[in-house]
């Protein structure tokens, strides 16, 4: 009898072995499964019972907060935007049924105080309930607002950074929404609206043409590669083929042969065509990587919510050197029926701030630190470098052909009493469309720039100028950071 | 040192971890710790002392880690089902001191559990007719679809959970009689070709005729081992005045599928009967028969008894949206799997799972009862549920330990019995809310919140408590015999 009695004990150990194995097999191999269950609702109904942190400006001033509704075990968190549309795509929104995005969804994990298990054991041990943590950004209430006001309404987009550090201190895009609306039906109708697509951050999402902004991408090629200088001549006369197709100037006027500076100052077509010939697509897709182009920007923010720019063909496909894209005509920010160049608000502020800062990219950020319930700093974020685009010396070169545009060329319109301003307009007609697309990019003060800017205007009407219209909004939004 | 002494150090850790597990569902209640955990934890003790002082003088060989087992068990049901609902806490408090009253009751009227022999067909007929009480109108009650509740006035109960115990002792009481002749000791043993043609030959034939057949390959492995084993059985040539009983018990398995609706039940009560069976007869071909005729019937029961048939629906799988939302549905077991899977290896802590909506409805039914093993797999994690099933196999030893030294051929059965069929249950339960088997209405042995189950429980324990006194006694004057 002993034996068979022995020989149950043993089945009840692999009996309960086997219950050991399962539990375990919900509990930690096939837990991830379950949780994306698409039955499983308990994580949301968790993340509305956690007081999410709160959203600040630079200067302290809440942008998002939680608050309770209804009370005890009951008690469930509403997010409200205080300061209403204003910064709607760089904060973005947080609700159970919509989702979120922008900041809200990037530094959900902060928001909401997630732990990794050892952590969150500590603080059962403790008995703290889960809070999140508030998230800092790099935002300029100032600046936020005199850019979102620039743009008055109209569809384009302003983005602000401070060239040494990369701290996004605006970023604008218009139409906006506000995002207190998002759970109700008036924000559905916005999401539908196809042609203003309000929801959509312009100032990382949208693929616009350049126009003669890029011509500072092909300038920055065209010093770093060695193969020219700011006073190096080329013939800037009207009508010169370029591959193989004649290329005309601004109102057909002919330069004859005039230095690079001129050529930048003027916004001479014909010459930063030919200077794009002369160093080659490999060079130019090379400079363009080193600022960041043909890939998502390095920005703390959703990666579906960024659009990498670069030279795209019909379907959208970003070409390398390799592809043979009209360099004469990308060179000025245009392109051919090989591939387009297609930029982001975002991408040209990068440009500017890297020419601003001694050639250097600074990594471009939009949080500034993350501080715990407790007031405990969790995690600040220092100044990043994310390439040497070219030498100083280049940087320098450019800076100063940069400035006489705004002191005597095309971007007057952006100067700033008693700061040396240096920029660069654009002027792109919209593929297709009699249509303009208006660009102002620069930085100031040139000597130590505080800070770089984009302003980007679509659908403007034929004779506009990115001159007139877009460089007096940079120069508000300038004023406004530099006081 | 004594094994009461043991006893008694056994009780400690227990009376530490009822108070910590108060004092850590109070703190994420309230923020601090009021009085009232001390006293949790200083009523739990005083009442595990009293109850050791009686073992003390009325069992003082009975095993030392049986009592401070259960014991343990009981204060962690009682600290989940407080953090569920302190009020259900407070009622499974009152019903763990009248199990106390039940289990002192038990030793002082059964000095010895030889008399129950006595009375094994009174006691069997007890049992049956416990198990029928459900469905006798007026009193009986189903709850979602299985017949398992009795209510009398104001008292309700469930009648399977004392059931087990009867059906036991009169199984452990017949088979200590009759095992010995259901088989011919010593049996010559058969030469190859016999063996061929009584084993092999009409294997064979049965897997030809269910191949013909088309039938399903669980049923013709099936089918097949229960040729081989009733080969074997048959070998032994037994009369069918003896097998008339076991048959007997077989009919009421099934027909508490039939009748009680329940599968996890009937799953325990079959199961502790063949564990008893083989340990009195040695023979794994009276197991084969049995286990083959039981599935078989099940698998009929639940092609025909719809409320069976979902269950293994729902078990196959859980998310079937068709079945989801129905009574009984998928909802349940898959709402355990969540749970479960929030609690990853170390559990988000006692008071931080996930129990109710936002508007105050439950999002696990039957949290306190069934479900029980899911709520501490999310607070405690792997880790939590892990040491639980460690607590019953370390109960299951000792039980089984009991039987191992019981002297005579009843207390060993009567020993194994009791623990298999315990042991049974937490299979059961912890079975289904983990899909290993369909999901049934079962308690979760001394955790459980449910007064009959506690009660049952308490008298299960000291059952077990009396045979380990009597068999350890006389293997102490055994000692002292031998020292003279």
């Amino acid at each position: 009898m002993n034996r068979q009695i022995v020989q149950l004990f043993a089945l009840s150990m692999l009996l309960f072995a086997t219950l050991v194995g399962f539990t375990s097999r919900w509990t930690v191999f096939e837990a991830q499964d379950l949780k994306d269950q698409a039955l499983n609702r308990r994580s949301l109904i968790e993340a509305q019972q956690i007081p999410r942190g709160l959203i600040r400006a630079a200067d302290g001033t809440v942008l998002a907060r939680s608050v309770p509704r209804g009370s005890g075990q009951r008690r469930v968190f509403e997010r409200t935007y205080p300061e209403g549309e204003l910064f709607s795509h760089a904060v973005g929104y947080s609700f159970i049924d919509r989702g979120s995005v922008g900041i809200e969804r990037f530094r959900n994990a902060e928001l909401t105080g997630e732990e990794d298990e050892l952590s969150s054991i500590f603080s059962e041990l403790q008995s703290k309930a889960p809070e999140g943590s508030d998230v800092t950004t790099t935002l300029d209430m100032d600046a936020q607002r005199t850019a979102l006001d620039a743009l008055g309404g109209r569809q384009g987009a302003i983005v602000a950074i401070e060239p040494s550090t990369g701290r996004v201190r605006a970023m604008a895009s218009s139409p906006g929404f506000d995002p207190n609306e998002v759970p109700t039906d008036r924000f559905s109708r916005l999401n539908a609206d196809e042609e203003a697509r309000p929801v959509v951050n312009r100032a990382t999402q949208a693929n616009y043409q350049p126009g003669s902004t890029f011509k500072v991408v092909t300038a920055a090629a065209a010093l770093g590669s060695g193969k020219f200088n700011p006073d190096s001549i080329v013939d800037g006369a009207s009508g010169r083929p370029i591959s193989g197709v004649p290329l005309g100037n601004f109102g057909g006027q002919d330069f004859g042969s005039i230095t690079l500076t001129d050529a930048l100052t003027n916004s001479v077509n014909t010459v930063w065509a030919q200077v794009g010939e002369q160093i080659g697509r490999k060079t130019l897709v090379e400079y363009m990587n080193r600022f960041g182009f043909n890939q998502d920007p390095a920005l703390d923010y959703p990666e579906d919510q960024m659009n990498a720019s670069g030279v795209r063909n019909a379907d959208q496909r970003l070409l390398d050197g390799d592809d043979g894209f009209d360099v004469g005509r990308v060179a000025i920010g245009q392109g051919g029926a090989e591939g387009q160049i297609q930029v982001t608000p975002l991408q040209m502020a990068m440009v500017a701030a890297a020419v601003g800062n001694d050639g250097k990219l600074m990594r471009p950020r939009l949080t500034e630190k993350v501080v715990a319930p407790d007031g405990r700093v969790e995690e600040s974020f220092e100044p990043e470098e994310q390439s040497q685009v070219m030498s100083p010396e280049s940087a320098g070169e450019l800076a100063a052909m940069m400035s006489r545009v705004v002191e005597e060329g095309t971007g007057t319109a952006a100067a700033l009493s008693g700061v040396p301003v240096a920029g660069k307009t654009g002027t792109a007609e919209v593929f297709g469309a009699q249509l303009n697309q208006l660009w102002f990019i620069g930085f100031a003060p040139v000597e130590d720039p505080q800070v770089a800017i984009a302003v980007t205007l679509e659908d403007q009407p034929l004779g506009t100028q990115g001159g007139q219209v877009a460089a007096p909004l940079a120069a508000q939004v300038m004023q406004t950071l530099l006081r | 040192m004594s094994a009461r002494t043991r006893e008694l150090i056994g009780l400690i850790p227990v009376s530490l971890l009822v108070s910590a597990g108060f004092a850590a569902v109070l703190l994420t209640r309230t923020e601090d710790v009021s009085d009232a955990t001390a006293t949790y934890g200083l009523v739990f003790l005083g009442l595990c002392v009293f109850a050791h002082l009686f073992i003390r003088s009325r069992l003082p060989d009975a095993d030392p880690y049986l009592f401070p087992l259960a014991a343990l068990l009981a204060a962690f049901g009682l600290v989940v089902i407080y953090r569920i609902d302190a009020e259900l806490a407070r009622e499974q408090a009152q019903w763990f001191v009248i199990g106390l009253m039940f289990f002192c009751a038990t030793v002082v009227f059964l000095r010895d559990h030889h008399t129950l022999e006595r009375y094994r067909y009174t006691i069997a007929a007890v049992g049956i007719a416990l198990l029928v009480m459900p469905r006798l109108p007026g009193i009986g009650s189903q709850v979602r679809g299985a017949y398992l509740g009795v209510q009398v006035g104001p008292i309700q109960f469930q009648p399977a959970e004392f059931a087990k115990i009867a059906i036991i002792v009169f199984l452990a009481s017949y088979l200590r009689d009759t095992g010995d002749v259901l088989v011919r000791a010593r049996l010559r043993p058969l030469s190859s070709g016999r063996q061929v043609l009584m084993f092999v030959v009409p294997a064979l034939a049965v897997l030809a005729i269910a191949l013909a057949l088309d039938l399903g390959p669980a049923v013709i492995v099936l089918l097949v081992i229960f040729t081989v084993s009733m080969a074997a059985v048959l070998r032994e040539r037994p009369s069918i005045k003896h097998f008339g009983p076991l048959l007997l018990i077989w009919g009421l398995a099934m027909f508490m599928l039939l009748f009680i609706r329940d599968l996890g039940s009937s799953l325990m009560f079959f199961g502790g009967f063949l564990a008893l069976l083989y340990v009195a007869t040695a023979r794994l071909s009276l197991v084969g028969v049995g286990a083959t005729m039981f599935l078989g019937g099940a698998t009929y029961f639940a092609n025909t008894v719809n409320h069976v048939q979902q269950r293994i629906d729902v078990w196959q799988d859980p998310f079937d949206p068709e079945l989801y939302d129905a009574v009984g549905g998928g909802y349940q077991i898959a709402q355990s799997l969540f749970a479960q899977a929030d609690g990853g290896l170390f559990g988000k802590g006692f008071g931080q799972a996930l129990l109710e909506l936002p508007n105050g409805t439950s999002i696990l039914p039957a949290a306190e009862t069934d479900l029980i093993y899911a709520v501490i797999a999310d607070e405690l994690g792997l880790f939590g549920a892990a040491g639980l099933i460690l607590a019953y196999l370390l109960f299951a030893s000792r039980g089984f330990k009991t039987a191992l030294v019981a002297g005579d051929g009843f207390s060993k059965l009567l020993a194994t019995g009791l623990t298999a069929v315990l042991a049974l249950q937490v299979f059961v339960i912890v079975g289904g809310v983990t899909k290993v088997i369909p999901l049934t209405g079962v308690t979760l042995p001394f955790v459980s919140y449910g007064g009959s189950s506690i009660v049952a429980n308490m008298v299960l324990l000291a059952l077990l408590m009396i045979v380990s006194d009597h068999a350890r006694k006389g293997r102490a004057r055994m000692d002292q015999g031998g020292l003279v």
